[in-house]
């Protein structure tokens, strides 16, 4: 369980989210988002490829991080939800708030 | 009589797993009972999901989808249970326990807080409330399980779900 980061030829910043997003490391996830933003980063590519399952808490998280990529005049995408993944979305209408796309290839191309 | 030994908030301990195979008064088929309980720190959770979705699937074919379904509502049932049931009190624990039978789980959760009025939790997707960054977990749960029922104190949760 964790996040790696990885740097895009294009300049975008791909944090993979390894395992789950739940209330135990929504906390790391905001963090790490914080800190590439203070850093400069301003094109944030979140890949779920390998994620396990996401809670409340860790859709919360990513609300969070969306304003605040917001804010700072950036922009956010999301990535490699599976089926299940992203039944998590449509049920609570949050897929009406990120940019969404199937492959991180696909998310990549649109920045 | 001795003290009850402290729960070490940086989990440390392990979480008490007891697996007990019997069968229910009410079942048509011999079925599982499945307790877990934990200390009131939320990096148990992971765990503590891993732990009674392997006992609650262990010998029956599963869909990805039933399991799931099962690790998200366990996980926020557990979430609910010890930061606003247990406030996180170290003193506290949450005990979770499965019933297993052919076609569902029935799996409740309760903490040792004074509880809650389900009825008072507002519409998790009324569109004003799209930008909250709390507020979905019972929402989600109603939605990924078949039946959600509380006791009448509102600190255990009771959540069924079909196998299939």
């Amino acid at each position: 369980m964790g996040f790696s980061e990885t740097k895009d030829a294009s300049g975008v910043l791909v944090i993979r989210v390894e395992g789950q997003l739940i209330v135990g490391n929504r906390g790391e996830l905001k963090e790490l988002v914080q800190r590439a933003l203070d850093a400069g980063e301003r094109k944030l590519l979140l890949d779920f490829g390998a994620t396990g399952y996401i809670d409340s808490s860790g859709l919360g998280a990513l609300v969070s991080i969306s304003k605040k990529v917001r804010e700072e005049g950036g922009e956010l995408r999301l990535a490699g939800l599976n089926d299940d993944l992203r039944s998590l979305f449509e049920l609570t209408k949050l897929d009406t708030l990120f940019a969404i796309a199937e492959t991180p290839a696909q998310a990549l191309a649109r920045f | 009589m001795e003290p009850a030994p402290r729960l070490d908030p940086a989990g440390a301990l392990p979480l008490r797993l007891c697996v007990r195979r019997m069968p229910l008064p009410d079942a048509a088929a011999p079925a599982a009972r499945v307790t877990l309980r934990l200390p009131s720190d939320i990096t148990c959770v992971e765990e503590a999901v891993s732990l009674v979705t392997r006992h609650c699937l262990a010998g029956v074919p599963a869909t990805t989808r039933v399991r799931f379904r099962l690790q998200v509502a366990l996980a926020e049932a557990l979430a609910n249970a010890i930061l606003r049931g247990n406030c996180e009190d170290c003193d506290k624990t949450v005990l979770v326990t499965a019933e297993l039978f052919a076609d569902t789980i029935r799996l409740s959760v309760t903490d040792e807080g004074p509880g809650f009025d389900p009825r008072t939790i507002p519409d998790a997707i009324r569109p004003e409330r799209l930008e909250e960054t709390c507020g979905r977990g019972l929402f989600l749960i109603r939605k990924l399980v078949d039946a959600v029922q509380f006791n009448e104190r509102g600190n255990s949760i009771c959540m069924t779900l079909r196998r299939r």
